[in-house]
């Protein structure tokens, strides 16, 4: 530790600590626009001067000077710096004074405005007058894609965005080409950037440079009311910030949580919202004659129990959806269990393992976290660019960290870090098992992670390749079996154990032709069920459920609830309301109430409290938020071994963009797709 | 000047010939593994030299592919020196030196010819001869002012001289590399004033040859 003296406040830091960290520690405030902590430090606003005693007889940048770069005074003294001394002042208007020469004065015209960096340190540290007679540069706007709007006279060329993409994405598609008073920041002649993280950039940028282009001039930042929640477009379950205007749900920004996503989140996460209003069901629809007709909540009901009155309970099923929350699923379970019905299951891609395999067969049991403290990874059968990108970027800032050898089994993808590939099918996998190749680098490894994904999981051999995967992954208190799920409900489900209870059918099962009279599909959009079953739709969208349905009733989307969701890791999070569900749309758990007081099986919940204490006391960990109910290892070693298939593993994601109903309504999405779909056919090309 | 962009009109293709492509590997070999990007500034300088002293955008991405780079690095670095051309240069591109020492010695009189000869900057002649740009010091101040053209100086130069050399390069007459004015390197114009006892004995400027003791006294 070394101590230094901040405006007469002495602090013990970490001698690598910059002397701005130890300002910061100190409870000083220092400005900065191209210094951020989770970049690599370059130095070139000078926003961030101080005055030092001990160092150079000059401002000092203090984001790139550490504290033990600084001499102690003549008599062991600590270090001195000022960060509020005359000397930093004139250093901070000076520099602010540059950094505006050439920024437009368009604060009222920009979104940036009212979260802007520049403005904000501007009237915190600048003149308070201009001196400016001349003309300001103007430069070219550059055209980096379809989620961001770029406004580059506004730019003031710190970088982040450049460093952001070279070493979060790994892409390194920003560049900061021309020198001097020509430079700009730009793509590739700009071409779209090709990260599935890029929206973050708009986050990065600290002026109004580059915006995220959907919510172009739609509202200023002090109108939106801001709603915790949740995302749900992959298993991560990232921390997002939801900001309505109105009833709107105009944009989702990223929460910090240190131990999920950081300060990221997926482009799907953020900027799918505009399929929170497209393809919309807010109304009940009944199918008559062969078409879907508008009908009252009464109406629909009545069709179901007319239904339900006929059907056996071994006929009676319930599909539940990669989005619903754990209380959607609750509701559905307690039905089905009221109806009599055995047939339930969340996981529409055949997901093989269930409950009675314990819960560490299905866990990312070494903790998101946990990534940081690997020393070896194995991926099979998984794409985690496209499964979980932030994930992929935590993967990606271990081999940052060096000592990290990595293989892939199962499709090859660019995966934004090397990796080396071992082979296409189980083969590999029985290969490195036996302890050949990167066999012999796991066993030497003491934190190995095995990342298992559905394209290995879902397959018939599931169970068996887990059980082989599983023998790999745990050394002594560290268990590196690590399941990466696709579905933002699968952990929740299977906790619930929203599964086929004894001789019940599977998901897969469900949806044959014959094997059901009555089928409940709760936001279920991944399979189709075939004709024979009456099929009632629960659920937000207009999609591949609803185009099946007889009967449609209109739940609330991930942003229109109060919901618990299961990440990956196991870790439980809620989200709250940031709005109201569209028309006569409800809450999916008071869908299920309703119905089954018409169905003769009324629910034992009023309101979503007491469902919520029903819930807790089946499974209590539910209601430890924001923790990770830690499973047991050792239920791994017990994973039933089997035969093994010799087929290639196949990624269950085959288009990142796409894979849910919000995401498949959205117009921004679906450009985004489009554009990747023509970068894969140029790179294949 | 303006921000720096490819030239609209660009090749469909960049090759580097054999015995570039194998000097280009003889730079790489020079780094360490895993360092090669290192060699992108010889590389983009090879790639401008054989491609009539401009960089093409295919000559651009092939340095990058060679270099494992990502093309942005790359065109940060052709962007960033303005050695590198962007657009088509004439046979003789003419870099005149507009820094101090040569605008105190009267290059404003030879960038006023460039001007009305060629005409303006970075616009190529339309019989592809020449083209011209002000640049940084070349660092042949005491010679100024001074252009340099491809890759040789001329100096000491005057609008009369200046124009004179560029006739001669227009009509392939032979030209004379360095000072215009019957200087010889940077010497004193009118012949050397000290040091005559070491250079200059044998009426030739320049270190004694080797038929001449070092120290004549001895």
């Amino acid at each position: 530790m070394a101590k230094i003296i901040v405006d007469g406040i002495e602090v013990d830091v970490p001698p690598e600590y910059t002397l701005l960290q130890a300002a910061e520690t100190a409870g000083k405030e220092i400005p900065r626009f191209c210094f951020h902590e989770r970049l690599s430090v370059a130095g070139n606003c000078r926003m961030c001067l101080v005055e030092v005693k001990g160092g150079p007889p000059k401002p000092t940048a203090s984001c790139a000077m550490s504290v033990k770069d600084l001499r102690p005074g003549p008599n062991g003294e600590p270090p001195v710096m000022f960060t509020n001394s005359p000397m930093v002042k004139k250093a901070r208007e000076g520099v602010m004074e540059f950094l505006l020469i050439n920024h437009p004065l368009d604060c009222p015209i920009c979104d940036q405005g009212g979260e802007c960096d520049l403005q904000d340190q501007a009237l915190a540290f600048g003149r308070d007058r201009s001196r400016y007679t001349e003309n300001k540069n103007a430069v070219e706007n550059k055209y980096i894609g379809p989620l961001v709007k770029t406004e580059m006279t506004r730019c003031i060329q710190c970088t982040r965005c450049v460093r952001f993409t070279a070493e979060i994405c790994g892409t390194s598609d920003m560049g900061n080409i021309n020198r001097g008073e020509e430079s700009e920041i730009t793509t590739y002649l700009q071409s779209a950037m090709r990260s599935e993280l890029q929206g973050n950039v708009t986050d990065l940028c600290p002026v109004g440079a580059l915006l995220p282009r959907p919510q172009n001039f739609r509202a200023r930042p002090w109108e939106y009311s801001k709603t915790p929640g949740v995302d749900i477009s992959d298993a991560l379950g990232a921390n997002i910030r939801i900001d309505t205007r109105g009833r709107e749900v105009v944009r989702i920004l990223p929460r910090l949580n240190e131990a999920v996503n950081e300060e990221w989140i997926s482009d799907k996460a953020r900027q799918s919202v505009d399929g929170l209003k497209l393809q919309r069901l807010d109304r009940p629809y009944l199918r008559e004659n062969g078409k879907l007709r508008p009908a009252s909540w009464a109406e629909a009901f009545d069709a179901i129990a007319a239904k339900a009155k006929t059907a056996a309970p071994e006929k009676i099923g319930f599909i539940g959806g990669d989005l619903s929350s754990v209380e959607d699923l609750f509701a559905a379970k307690v039905l089905a269990e009221k109806l009599g019905a055995k047939n339930l299951d969340a996981r529409q891609d055949g997901f093989k393992l269930d409950p009675s395999h314990g819960r560490a067969a299905y866990l990312f049991n070494a903790t998101v976290e946990g990534i940081d403290q690997a020393d070896a990874l194995l991926i099979i059968g998984s794409n985690p660019r496209w499964e979980s990108p932030v994930l992929n970027a935590r993967i990606r800032r271990r081999w940052r960290a060096g000592d990290f050898p990595i293989a892939v089994i199962g499709e090859k993808h660019d995966l934004t870090y090397p990796t080396e590939h071992l082979g296409f099918d189980p083969a590999a996998l029985q290969a490195v098992a036996r302890g050949e190749g990167f066999g012999a680098v796991l066993a030497k490894a003491e934190r190995p992670l095995i990342l298992i994904g559905a394209g290995a999981l879902a397959r018939e051999d599931g169970v068996a390749l887990a059980a082989l995967a599983a023998k790999l992954a745990v050394k002594g208190d560290w268990n590196g079996f690590a399941v990466l799920h696709n579905a933002a409900s699968r952990v929740g489900a299977l906790d619930l154990g929203f599964v086929p209870g004894e001789g019940g059918l599977t998901a897969e099962a469900m949806t044959k032709a014959g094997a059901l009279d009555l089928a409940f599909l709760v936001g279920a959009d991944e399979l189709t069920v075939q004709p024979g079953a009456f099929v009632v739709y629960i659920g937000t969208h207009g999609d591949r459920g609803a185009h099946r349905a007889d009967v449609i009733l209109p739940g609330a989307a991930y942003t229109e609830k109060s919901g618990l969701y299961v990440n990956t890791e196991g870790r439980v999070q809620m989200t709250d309301r940031a709005g109201f569900p569209p028309g006569d749309a409800r809450e999916d758990w008071a869908i299920f109430r309703a119905l089954s007081a018409v169905l003769g099986k009324t629910l034992p919940f009023d309101s979503l409290a007491q469902l919520r204490a029903l819930l807790f006391k089946a499974v209590p960990h539910f209601a430890r938020i924001d923790q990770i109910e830690k499973a047991d290892a050792g239920a791994l070693s017990k994973l039933p071994a089997g035969e093994i298939g010799g087929a290639a593993f196949v990624s269950p994601i085959s288009d990142f963009y796409l894979t849910n109903p919000i995401a498949r309504a959205s117009k921004v999405m679906a450009e985004c797709s489009a554009l990747a779909k023509g970068a894969l056919k140029q790179a294949a090309e | 000047m303006s921000a720096r962009r490819l030239a609209e009109q660009q090749p469909d293709s960049f090759e580097f010939t054999p015995e570039n492509q194998a000097w280009l590997e003889r730079q790489i070999a020079k780094y360490p593994a895993g360092r090669q990007a290192s060699a992108v500034i010889p590389a983009l300088w090879k790639a401008q030299k054989q491609h009539d002293y401009w960089l093409p955008q295919k000559a651009i991405e092939k340095v990058a592919d060679i270099l494992g780079m990502p093309y942005i690095r790359v065109l940060e670095v052709a962007t960033f020196y303005t050695m590198f051309n962007l657009e088509p240069v004439g046979k003789f591109f003419v870099q005149v030196c507009g820094t101090t020492p040569c605008m105190l010695r009267g290059s404003d009189a030879i960038i006023e010819v460039c001007q009305k000869r060629i005409g303006d900057p970075r616009k190529v002649t339309p019989d592809g001869l020449f083209s011209w740009l002000e640049v940084e010091c070349l660092g042949a101040c005491c010679n100024a002012p001074m252009v340099q053209i491809n890759d040789d100086y001329y100096e000491d130069l005057t609008a009369e001289t200046f124009a004179k050399l560029l006739d001669d390069l227009a009509a392939g007459r032979p030209t004379r590399i360095g000072p215009q004015n019957g200087r010889r390197r940077s010497e004193p114009l009118g012949g050397l004033t000290a040091l005559t006892e070491f250079y200059g004995a044998d009426g030739e400027s320049g270190p004694l040859s080797a038929a001449q003791p070092a120290h004549p006294a001895e």
